[in-house]
């Protein structure tokens, strides 16, 4: 077995075989690899007894899931709508630029990827950013830049 | 231990009741916003500071962490028992302090001091009915114990000895309680329908998958008080004869998880969820079920189909999920907030209930005020209470030099309203006939600097992003609006476009496949009914009057009210703005880069968007 398999059969044994499991095996193997390796799916879809089809629809449906590799720290955003009226558009525009990359991207090497959510509920602290989960409030670009 | 009986657990609640109690209590506001200004740590270091000045940890004193305080703005927040104090904004350089002073000696640290009397007299909490929500700041959240002493389980004790499964039903039949989660669907259609409906297995489920940008009412009800939601489901359960149910929680709620998960285990171990409950016949167990990041799994049929392992996509419901839901079985759904009115209804009784609020919309309801207004924060109140009232009295209104605009209510499904209707009352049907909705009850504030057009896109962008794609009118109609109101924004509007928005807006509504897309032209409708005037200067002379829209507008600083504080000189990113201290402010127009920055510093409303050619 290699390591994908190794891993992805470990994930698999911690809970029944049920189909109904499948977003959280995938969530799982998310988490493992920072993406959803081609092989783990067809895997997956094998011990569940369910189509590669299904498997790949799910995984392309969820944007929790990703079939490419994710940064390795996480710099995400929050476009909530009181984020949005305390100026988080300007923040990721400035953001992006600065960084290179848009968001849903990670910086070439692979460190650091730029997302956004929908609301955090932090809006008092708005406009506000996780650093790899921990919030941080009244961001200027100058302090997420700081932050990572 | 494991609980047997009604009379076990009324008696362990009578012991823990009357058992020992430490002199103080301090409870660190544990919700959403402080825990993002550090509240976890500054319990920590009160807990250490505490030992470290010789105090008994148990006996003269606890601090926890506890459900969200509510006044966001001013976290984190601390309450201080049995003196009621509550302290804003503590630093964790104020904690040898608060311990010495506070924790010791009873006395309150007066900089700190946001009211004497907790949840009274302070004009945030004044208004307030904090009866979902009244464990916050008096219990350590997941903790079985602190939620018996304080009335938990009382109601499923009291149902399993007492009611039957249809006396159960009838009482939230005849509470007239309406779901929380947005349309305000009778509760007890659904529960009569899902009891009656034929099939020897049901499920029950919460929706915890809240989704709205600016909402985080059920997220802080279930770090806040998750036994609440776990009780009312397990009434639900007994009522319509399910033994299974599962909790949908959003993929960004990690720690709702957490505590449900937790508050899950020791309700196990009591014999409170699992087989036999309280010794009886009925059984009963649940699950959490993670959500992975999509919005349109908050849509009934969508969340089933996810909880299924599959796709989130909505069905056409020629079948109401009360009949065929969850793997084709009998299913009674409900947002985590109506759950959590459950045990309120079956303990003290329909009549009860309906003391709150009003004939048609009784009861009380979670909001989120943020956005423009000086005291953000988690807010409960009894509904039909006026709009204006929330904003105003609770919210304190908009910030310095600003005036209100429009408060948008009920999220991307939901609509913006004027100040013309701020004396409406909140409830369901008044907010609907006025083109907005309940949702989920989050309230967002907007100053004068806020553009309509700008915010109908942002909504109509999140709601195309956010699109499942399996209809048509949903996927292609928000694209097409989307690019409209996106030219709009840009200047590049042209002549017919907010009619054409308006032709579009009426066609998605009418034809989308669910509620969500139905709903989803609901922000760019009641902006255009309350705001035309704003999508006209748009189109027809690029003009953004908010000062929002980049390059459509001039600044202006009006020169008798400018104080010459300096803070847009500060702010301009382009140095266009120059002049002396506490002296009028002048902008260089050949340098300005029309982006707004001097307009959203000011603080004496003295910077102002103006025609470019004015």
């Amino acid at each position: 077995m290699n390591s994908v398999e190794s891993q992805v059969m470990v994930i698999l044994g911690a809970r029944p075989r049920e189909a109904r499991h499948l977003l959280a095996i995938l969530q799982e193997i998310q988490a493992a690899f920072r993406y959803l390796p081609k092989e783990a799916l067809l895997i997956v879809a094998g011990a569940l007894g369910i189509s590669a089809a299904r498997v790949f629809s799910v995984a392309g449906f969820y944007k929790a899931l990703s079939f490419t590799p994710k940064g390795e720290r996480l710099l995400t955003v929050c476009q909530g709508t009181a984020c949005h009226l305390r100026g988080s558009g300007k923040l990721i525009e400035s953001l992006q630029s600065r960084l290179g990359f848009k968001i849903g991207q990670s910086s070439s090497d692979g460190r650091l990827g730029l997302e956004s959510v929908n609301c955090l509920g932090a809006c008092a602290l708005a406009p506000v950013a996780t650093v790899d989960g921990a919030v941080h409030g009244h961001l200027t670009p100058e302090k997420a830049l700081e932050l990572i | 231990m494991l609980l047997k009986d009604q009379a076990g657990l009324e008696a362990l609640r009578s012991g823990l009741i009357a058992g020992p109690k430490p002199t103080r209590r301090l409870w660190v506001c544990g919700g959403p916003g402080c825990l993002a200004s550090g509240a976890a740590k500054i319990q920590e270091a009160l807990v250490r500071e505490a030992k470290g000045q010789g105090l008994n940890f148990e006996i003269e004193f606890r601090a926890d962490l506890t459900g969200c305080l509510g006044l966001c703005e001013k976290g984190p927040l601390v309450g201080v028992e049995p003196e009621g104090f509550l302290l804003e904004k503590v630093a964790l350089a104020d904690c040898p302090e608060l311990v010495f002073e506070t924790l010791r000696h009873g006395r309150p640290i007066e900089r700190l001091l946001a009211a004497r009397d907790r949840f009274k007299s302070h004009p945030f909490y004044q208004p307030q009915v904090r009866q979902i929500t009244r464990r916050f700041g008096q219990t350590v959240p997941g903790s079985l114990t602190d939620y018996l002493k304080t009335g938990g389980y009382k109601a499923l004790g009291l149902a399993l000895t007492t009611l039957s499964p249809a006396e159960v039903s009838l009482m939230v039949e005849r509470s007239d309680l309406r779901g929380r989660g947005g349309g305000g669907f009778p509760a007890g259609r659904k529960w009569a329908s899902c009891r009656l409906a034929p099939g020897s297995v049901k499920y029950v489920l919460a929706n915890g998958d809240e989704g709205d940008p600016g909402a985080f009412m059920n997220r802080s009800l279930m770090e806040g008080d998750p036994f609440s939601v776990i009780e009312g489901m397990t009434l639900g359960a007994y009522a319509v004869g399910a033994s299974k149910g599962f909790i949908y929680v959003r993929h960004e709620y990690p720690l709702s998880v957490e505590r449900l998960n937790r508050a899950i285990q020791s309700a196990e171990k009591s014999g409170l969820l699992g087989r036999n409950i309280l010794g009886g016949s009925f059984g009963f167990s649940l699950e959490i079920v993670e959500g992975g990041g999509a919005f349109v799994c908050g849509e009934s049929s969508a969340l089933m189909a996810s909880v299924e392992g599959r796709e989130g996509q909505p069905r056409v419901k020629y079948v109401r999920s009360t009949e065929k839901g969850l793997w084709e079985a009998p299913t009674l759904l409900q947002n985590v907030e109506t759950w959590a009115n459950v045990p309120l209804i079956v303990e003290n009784g329909h009549e009860w209930f309906k003391g709150q609020g009003t004939s048609q919309n009784p009861g009380t309801k979670v909001f989120c005020l943020v956005g423009q207004v000086r005291r953000s924060g988690l807010v409960e109140m009894p509904l039909g209470s006026a709009i204006r009232k929330l904003v105003f009295d609770v919210g304190g209104g908009t910030g310095a030099g600003r005036s209100f605009k429009a408060v948008q209510i009920g999220g991307p499904s939901g609509g913006c309203l004027p100040d013309s209707a701020l004396d409406l009352p909140l409830d369901f049907d008044n907010l609907s006939s006025a083109g907005a909705i309940m949702g989920s009850g989050g309230l967002i504030v907007m100053d004068d600097l806020s553009c309509m057009v700008d915010v109908a896109r942002y909504f109509t962008g999140f709601l195309m992003g956010e699109s499942c794609g399996k209809c048509s009118p949903c996927r292609e109609g928000l694209t097409l609006l989307y690019r409209i109101l996106d030219a709009l924004c840009q200047g590049r509007g042209r002549s017919g476009d907010t009619q054409k928005l308006k032709k579009l807006a009426t066609l998605l509504s009418k034809t989308a496949l669910c509620g969500l897309g139905q709903s989803a032209a609901n922000p760019l409708l009641s902006t255009l009914r309350y705001f035309e005037a704003e999508y006209l200067e748009h189109e027809n002379e690029g003009f953004c009057r908010a000062g929002r829209c980049q390059g459509l507008f001039w600044p202006r600083i009006d020169q008798e009210l400018c104080s010459g504080c300096g803070l847009c000189r500060k702010a301009c990113p382009a140095q266009a703005i120059s002049g002396q201290k506490n002296k009028p402010h002048k902008i260089d127009l050949a340098n300005c880069l029309s982006c707004g920055a001097c307009l959203s510093v000011c603080r004496f409303g003295a910077a102002k968007a103006a025609r470019k050619d004015s």
